[in-house]
């Protein structure tokens, strides 16, 4: 069935493995945390590339080391990346996340430090870092249709506006496009208590259903149970929810779950930074509630464009992935508008409708995947955080 | 709408509603609209209350359900007067 969104085009990426990109970055990654001097020295060597230094990446094992093998390969496979220099300590791991990054079939090449030092490695990094800029700069754009976009969602500085517009918006958002065979995704697993009940029910069937209840219930034995204090640390809600008009997780958790709208059911839970396989539709991503983790996460599983739904104005930002901010707070609006890219305040005076609110986002959506610069971007938001599960050995 | 709402409710089952205006002071007699069907009613806020934080739409006791959502958000912990500001201070969560 055609749609009014089904004839809608952006001007993206084609890369090799099929995949549509939004943005076209020569992507500077290190392995791990010791690589960081090495990786911003190629960064301000070579311009046109950008450089994502982190914090970790050595000691680690286990389930914690296959998620910082999976960040670090998601992002580097993500296709908003055009071209990517992995640069580590030692060549074992550098390998593993080079050779995960070239099955995309993109240009990719791992330089590691020992037995070279920094300087000899920034330098062969440099030469080939700058081959990958002629290659990127020459890639041409072309007409996509809207039903390639992977649009993932992740609220942040929640307030009582956020489920009565922004969440909402983002939802119907969803509603619209999912039916017309985007990847869309959501997630922030300890921000469902209080709504638990509703989300198991908001699965495509029982299966799946049982399966998101048995994650999220593993994080609340894991992690709640053994951690918590009577009120989870002044972190749900946080203290900026609290000046917001939050009171408690159910009214956020509710809030929160405004982003799946009123139709959209979700079809599998992801691991953390997991790239969903080939079935297109909404899938829950196991993932931290914290901003720059969250989307992080789901970059690295491949989402090209996130929106952010706000209510008190979180700044947060991507390095790879255009962050969209969506307020309905007229106050944010008044006092942090250089943060806002969808003002829908007049859902709050009732000039708006959820509907038109939609619809502008989807315009938005459509300009950003086309190249608008988002207020996050012009402003250099570039957080990069990598959720880390227990300490390092 | 011909004016602007100083107080959205979700549900009208809901016993508490959203300030959405900056600046409200006690006193004022607020349009209040409910979103899942666009009806309004009128009620007299009785305290200075900032946007987004909450207004009680009866009075309530102490134990009683908050509904938002048309869903339990947690339990009165003090009794609140029908235009009352609700917050941390008198709404708790059920769960810890």
């Amino acid at each position: 069935m055609s749609t009014k969104y089904s004839n809608r085009t952006f001007m993206g990426y084609r890369r090799d493995n099929g995949r549509a990109g939004v943005r076209n970055h020569v992507l500077i990654l290190p392995v791990d945390d010791i690589s960081n001097a090495a990786v911003e020295a190629v960064g301000n060597n070579i311009k046109g590339t950008l450089a994502v230094p982190h914090a970790y990446g050595r000691l680690q094992f286990g389930e914690d080391l296959d998620l910082h093998f999976r960040t670090m390969i998601g992002t580097g496979s993500n296709p908003n990346v055009a071209a990517c220099i992995v640069i580590g300590i030692e060549p074992g791991w550098t390998k593993i996340i080079t050779d995960g990054i070239a099955k995309t079939g993109k240009p990719v090449q791992g330089f590691s430090i020992e037995q070279n030092g920094d300087l000899k490695t920034i330098m062969d990094a440099s030469r080939k870092a700058k081959e990958f800029v002629h290659y990127a700069s020459e890639l041409q754009k072309e007409e996509i249709s809207i039903s390639e976009l992977w649009v993932s969602t992740k609220c942040g500085e929640s307030d009582t506006t956020t489920g009565l517009g922004s969440c909402p918006t983002v939802g119907n958002m969803f509603d619209k496009l999912l039916p017309e065979g985007i990847y869309g995704c959501f997630g922030e697993t300890s921000e469902i208590t209080g709504a638990e009940h509703i989300c198991k029910k908001r699965a495509v069937n029982e299966e799946v259903g049982e399966k998101w209840y048995k994650m999220w219930q593993a994080y609340q034995n894991e992690v709640i149970e053994q951690f918590k204090t009577d009120d989870l640390s002044d972190s749900q809600p946080t203290k900026g929810n609290i000046e917001g008009g939050l009171s408690t997780i159910e009214e956020k958790a509710l809030g929160n779950l405004e982003k799946i709208g009123r139709t959209s059911k979700y079809i599998d839970i992801l691991e953390p930074a997991e790239i969903p396989d080939s079935r297109k539709g909404l899938y829950f991503m196991d993932s931290s509630s914290a901003a720059a983790e969250c989307v992080t996460l789901m970059a690295a599983g491949g989402y090209v464009v996130h929106t952010f739904p706000t209510g008190q104005g979180n700044v947060v930002g991507n390095p790879i992935v255009p962050v969209i901010k969506i307020t309905a707070n007229p106050r944010t609006v008044r006092t942090m508008s250089e943060h806002v890219d969808v003002d829908v305040s007049g859902i709050l005076k009732r000039e708006m409708t959820i509907d038109e609110a939609g619809d502008n986002l989807i315009d938005m959506i459509v300009r950003t995947a086309s190249g608008r610069n988002t207020a996050a971007e012009a402003l250099g938001h570039r957080e990069f955080s990598m959720t880390k599960l227990y300490r390092s050995a | 709408m011909t004016s602007i709402p100083h107080l959205l409710v979700h549900e009208h089952n809901d016993n508490v509603g959203v300030v959405v205006i900056e600046g409200l002071k006690s006193g004022t007699k607020m349009l209040c609209c409910v979103t899942s069907d666009n009806s309004t009613f009128e009620l007299e806020a009785k305290a200075d209350v900032p946007i987004g934080h909450k207004i009680a739409l009866d009075d309530l006791k102490e134990g009683d359900t908050a509904t938002k959502y048309g869903e339990d958000i947690g339990k009165f912990i003090s009794n609140v007067e029908k235009g009352g500001h609700v917050h941390v201070h008198n709404l708790k969560t059920k769960r810890w």
